[in-house]
């Protein structure tokens, strides 16, 4: 039992960020998994490293809440796909957490106030 | 979490296992365009998405019920154990099926018959009413018939306390209109019978008041539901159509409403009729106009507000009114003054009335104690065999563990398999209650005593005894489980196998849990063995008479309208032909059947004896030859002759050895002359003693011999235009049978006839002792056997715990009797200690049953040797195999196996 539950609770502390993130990303276009990874790891200049293997399950669950929808389509090196794009929920869901996360880092940078050096 | 993607996972699983693949294909793709070779670039895809596996694991487990998707995986796994071992789990689902089923069969019946009240409404509000005493002079239809009708008469017009009150009579209706009898049950009620029940018509309508008056003739009967459906097909075209009853026509008007019987429980009426028709029905014997024959029932619905106490304080108030305005001219005055002393009572009759009742009710209480011990000795056996299963997985569980089943894992698969074990057993336990129930009411059903009894499965104490059956295949399921999971598995790992004498608390447990089981079976065998000796005793006694081969005829000829002064008459015609059939070596005619319940008793005295000096005796009316037919040896004097008729000789009787015994000290009989009592008016009858007989039983085999007085059938006055006709002949039974139809036929169509053997009649009225024997024999035998498994089980157990010990014992020189012994001891204590409880058990629990027993006392010490000895028996097998198989054991074997 007491594996199962650390593992959760990474898992919730990551999927947070990691679901907007994503929703983010899909933003601009539909995506696949693959496109979205990389668009991630390049838009935060490689400083967010993400599992792409723990993308999946991320994605998956987005889906199951309705914030994303998918399609199998066509890739641009000719392979076949699944295609994510973000649903109207899915927007709202993405602005409402966006301002949680303003709130939440101001919050954290007054509290530690400017940086002593 | 929804149920439409928990069935679409194949497909979700396999979608994903297609988007992974899209992935590492593009990865790949970029990596070769990064300048990479093609199995670099593959290696590195994989790198850099991670454990696919991991990823499989957690998309799989978002679509999936966790719950459903281990509970079917634990279940397959459940049913490839009892595939693996049948043999356990058919002794465990044994275990439960008998448990469950002979609780719930027992308790239905006990229910039904005892407990449940009247499928009628309001079944609270009814009352029966019955006279306190039991010293009534005159004759009795049946046991609970506590009113004439003139007593009747006298309680509706007088009484205030109920809104509607009956009579009613069970009886049984001749609808054949001649030859062979087609009894139907009958009841007489009078016209508020319906209304008090409030009972509706199912069709037609049901009789009321104005149905019921003094001199109805042939009024219109209501069918029961039944047997309008069994013998009309339930047509609406019955209604209106004539029903011969006893020679006579009724019209049909009406069917009782579905599912009520009457108001006695275990019976089930066909037709009832007005109680104004038996003046017409039983015509020259009719019960009616006797101020002296008590053959109704009362029953009444109190008025609302009125208590019960209220209704009784009532009717004892009215009670001495009515006994004076109903005095029969025929009493003494000492009767009569008995009589006038009568006072009313009424008692609840929400839950009917019931011969069934006071009859079965003691074995029912005891048959349900039987099958509760049984349950318990299930139990125990079920438990034990969880327990010995528990050790044996304890080393499996601790592996299980070790490579990482989580705990609340392992104990939910081990509830799926009690879970599985325990819904097996129980849905057997169901089928076997309706089979048990089924096989009870057929048991108990005669010809002449139809069980009706509503046969569905008692839903309340399945649930219960399936509850406690399941309770314990789950707390003893569980247990290895709790204690695995509780210890650390390496401890376990290397404890198990090797501990020579470890867990010995565990071993206590199932040692108490086997002595219990001895003792109790023990107490079963007991009783079981004490009702099968009783039954055996009864069977083989010495009644006074041979049953074997005696056919019994009963002859209705009241159609022919024959005047009663010539019913002796066309009595000893009736005779007369049967004698002279061929084939017929002996026939006689008898007022009294021995064993079927009837019974003539009247008191005498010796002429020129002191006028005080009264004597109460049974009677019977025999014609000449009666007791050669039945093979009673008649041991002085003579036997009854032609010459012994009303009017040319003085009346003669003949006695028994016990009213020898009992009245005369002894004294030679022959010659004494005996008064017996009449009312005033009534022709004084002196009986002269001609003869001697053995003594032969009279109304229950299992009485003692009582003083009979036998008189000359042509010398008694009839009551009815029928007779018992007995004969014995070389013939078959069939052809016996047939030939005396033809006889009866050739005197007149119209008359009636019912055969049957003595020794069926004798083998009906054993009937609760048969099924006292049968049923305890079967679940003491049942018993036995359980706990000699569960013997079996705890000897197997030690022996492979001990095989590190036996072995050394063996390597060192220890030869195969030093090892028995070892084994064979430690069995014997078991043994022998749950022998001696079990005896101190049976002792405490026998006086139950004393009253069941006969000639046999529920302490005999025979009875309790046979079943220790029976007992052992069934167990040795169970103790010597295992101790045997350790005596076999290869020592080499056994210390490699460490």
């Amino acid at each position: 039992m007491a594996r199962s539950k650390t593992n959760d609770d990474r898992g919730d502390m990551m999927q947070g960020t990691l679901a907007m993130l994503i929703l983010r990303t899909l933003l601009l276009a539909p995506a696949h998994g693959h496109t979205i990874a990389y668009a991630i790891e390049r838009t935060s200049e490689d400083i967010l490293q993400v599992e792409h293997g723990s993308l999946y399950p991320a994605l998956h669950r987005l889906e199951e809440r309705g914030l994303i929808a998918s399609f199998w389509g066509t890739s641009e090196n000719n392979r076949k796909a699944k295609y994510y794009r973000i649903t109207p929920t899915g927007r709202k869901h993405l602005a409402s957490e966006r301002n949680r996360w303003d709130q939440i880092v101001n919050a954290i940078a007054r509290v530690l106030g400017p940086a002593t050096e | 979490m929804s149920w439409l993607r928990y069935f679409r996972r194949p497909q979700r699983d396999q979608d994903f296992a297609l988007e992974i693949d899209a992935y590492l294909q593009h990865e790949i793709d970029d990596n070769i365009a990064r300048g990479m070779n093609p199995r670099e670039a593959a290696f590195a895809a994989q790198r850099k998405f991670g454990n696919v596996t991991i990823a499989k694991e957690t998309t799989h487990r978002m679509n999936t019920i966790g719950f459903l998707e281990t509970l079917g995986q634990d279940l397959r796994y459940a049913a490839r154990l009892i595939r693996l071992e049948p043999g356990f789990f058919s002794v465990a689902i044994l275990c439960l099926a008998l448990g469950i089923g002979a609780n719930t069969a027992i308790f239905h019946l006990l229910d039904t018959v005892r407990l449940r009240t009247l499928p009628v409404a309001n079944p609270q509000e009814l009352v029966e009413l019955e006279i306190g005493s039991s010293q009534r002079s005159g004759n009795f239809s049946s046991s609970h018939s506590d009113f004439t009708y003139a007593l009747w008469d006298q309680l509706r017009t007088h009484q205030q306390a109920f809104s509607g009150l009956f009579v009613w009579e069970p009886t049984r209706f001749n609808t054949a209109t001649g030859g062979e009898v087609r009894n139907v049950e009958g009841l007489y009620a009078s016209g508020d019978f319906f209304r008090t029940l409030a009972v509706v018509p199912a069709l037609g309508r049901v009789f009321s008041a104005e149905d019921d008056r003094p001199g109805c003739g042939a009024p219109g009967v209501v069918l029961g539901h039944s047997y309008w459906q069994r013998e009309y097909g339930g047509q609406a075209s019955a209604i209106g159509r004539k029903i011969s009853i006893e020679g006579k026509p009724f019209e049909i008007i009406g069917v009782a409403q579905a599912g009520f019987f009457g108001v006695e429980v275990g019976k089930a009426f066909d037709v009832v009729i007005p109680v104004c028709a038996e003046s017409l029905i039983d015509g020259e014997s009719a019960n009616t106009p006797k101020r002296d024959h008590w053959w109704l029932a009362v029953i009444g619905r109190l008025k609302p507000g009125w208590t019960l106490a209220q209704a009784h304080a009532h009717v004892e108030a009215i009670s001495s009114g009515l006994f004076e305005a109903t005095l029969p001219p025929s009493y003494t005055p000492e009767t009569a003054k008995k009589y006038l002393a009568f006072k009313l009572t009424a008692n609840p009759a929400g839950s009917g009335v019931s011969d069934l009742r006071s009859k079965y009710q003691d074995p029912l209480l005891i048959l349900l104690g039987i099958a509760a011990l049984v349950l318990v000795i299930a139990c125990a056996n079920l438990a034990n065999l969880m327990l010995a299963r528990a050790s044996a997985r304890e080393r499996e569980l601790a592996v299980r563990l070790a490579i990482g089943a989580s705990r609340p894992r392992l104990i939910r698969q081990m509830l799926a398999e009690s879970l599985l074990l325990a819904a097996i057993g129980a849905a057997c336990g169901a089928l076997l209650a309706q089979f048990l129930s089924s096989y009870l009411v057929r048991f108990l059903t005669t010809t002449d005593n139809p069980l009706y009894v509503d046969l569905g499965t008692d839903w309340r104490i399945f649930g219960f005894t399936a509850a406690l059956a399941v309770l314990t295949c789950l707390l003893f399921g569980l247990m290895p489980a709790i204690r695995a999971t509780r210890a650390n598995p390496g401890t376990l790992m290397k404890a198990s196998g090797r501990g020579l004498t470890d867990a010995r608390e565990r071993f206590g447990l199932r040692r108490i849990l086997v002595v219990a089981q001895v003792a109790l079976s023990l107490v079963l065998l007991v009783g079981a063995l004490l009702f099968v000796r009783s039954l055996h005793k009864l069977l083989t006694l010495d009644a006074g008479f041979q049953e074997s081969g005696v056919l019994v005829a009963e002859v209705n000829f009241s159609t022919l309208n024959y005047p009663p002064q010539r019913w002796n008459e066309v009595q000893s015609e009736i005779l007369r032909r049967i004698r002279i059939l061929p084939g017929v070596e002996q026939a006689a005619a008898t007022s009294i059947l021995p064993i079927s319940g009837d019974r003539w008793n009247d008191e005498f005295l010796f002429v020129g004896a002191n006028p005080s000096g009264k004597f109460l005796s049974n009677f019977s009316a025999v014609s000449p030859g009666y007791f050669r037919t039945l093979g009673t040896p008649l041991l002085a004097g003579r036997d009854f002759n032609e010459h012994d008729t009303t009017l040319k000789s003085p009346k003669v009787a003949i006695v028994n050895q016990s009213f020898i015994k009992k009245f005369l000290n002894g004294a030679n009989p022959i010659g004494k002359r005996m008064r017996i009592e009449t009312g005033p008016g009534e022709p004084e009858t002196i009986y002269e003693v001609v003869g001697v007989t053995k003594d032969a039983k009279y109304v229950r085999l299992s009485d003692p011999f009582s003083p009979t007085v036998f008189t000359a059938l042509d010398q008694t006055p009839k009551y009815g235009a029928s007779t018992i006709m007995l004969s014995r002949s070389h013939l078959a039974l069939t052809s016996q049978l047939a030939a005396i139809k033809r006889e009866m036929a050739a005197i007149s169509p119209a008359m009636s006839l019912n055969f049957y053997t003595l020794q069926s009649e004798i083998a009906d009225s054993l009937l609760r002792e048969r099924l006292m024997a049968t049923l305890s024999g079967f679940f003491g035998f049942l018993a036995a056997l359980l706990a000699s498994i569960g013997l079996y089980g705890v000897m197997a157990y030690i022996v492979a715990r001990r095989r590190g010990e036996i072995g050394i014992r063996i390597a060192l020189g220890a030869n195969r009797a030093n090892v028995l012994t070892l084994i064979g001891s430690e069995c014997g204590k078991l043994l022998l200690a749950g022998l001696l409880l079990g005896i101190g058990f049976a002792l405490a629990a026998s006086q139950a049953i004393t009253k069941l027993l006969y000639g046999l006392s529920p302490t005999d010490p025979l009875t309790i040797v046979l079943s220790v000895l029976l007992l052992a028996l069934v167990a040795l097998p169970a103790s010597l195999i295992p101790a045997i198989r350790a005596s076999r054991l290869d020592p080499m074997q056994a210390l490699r196996e460490e």
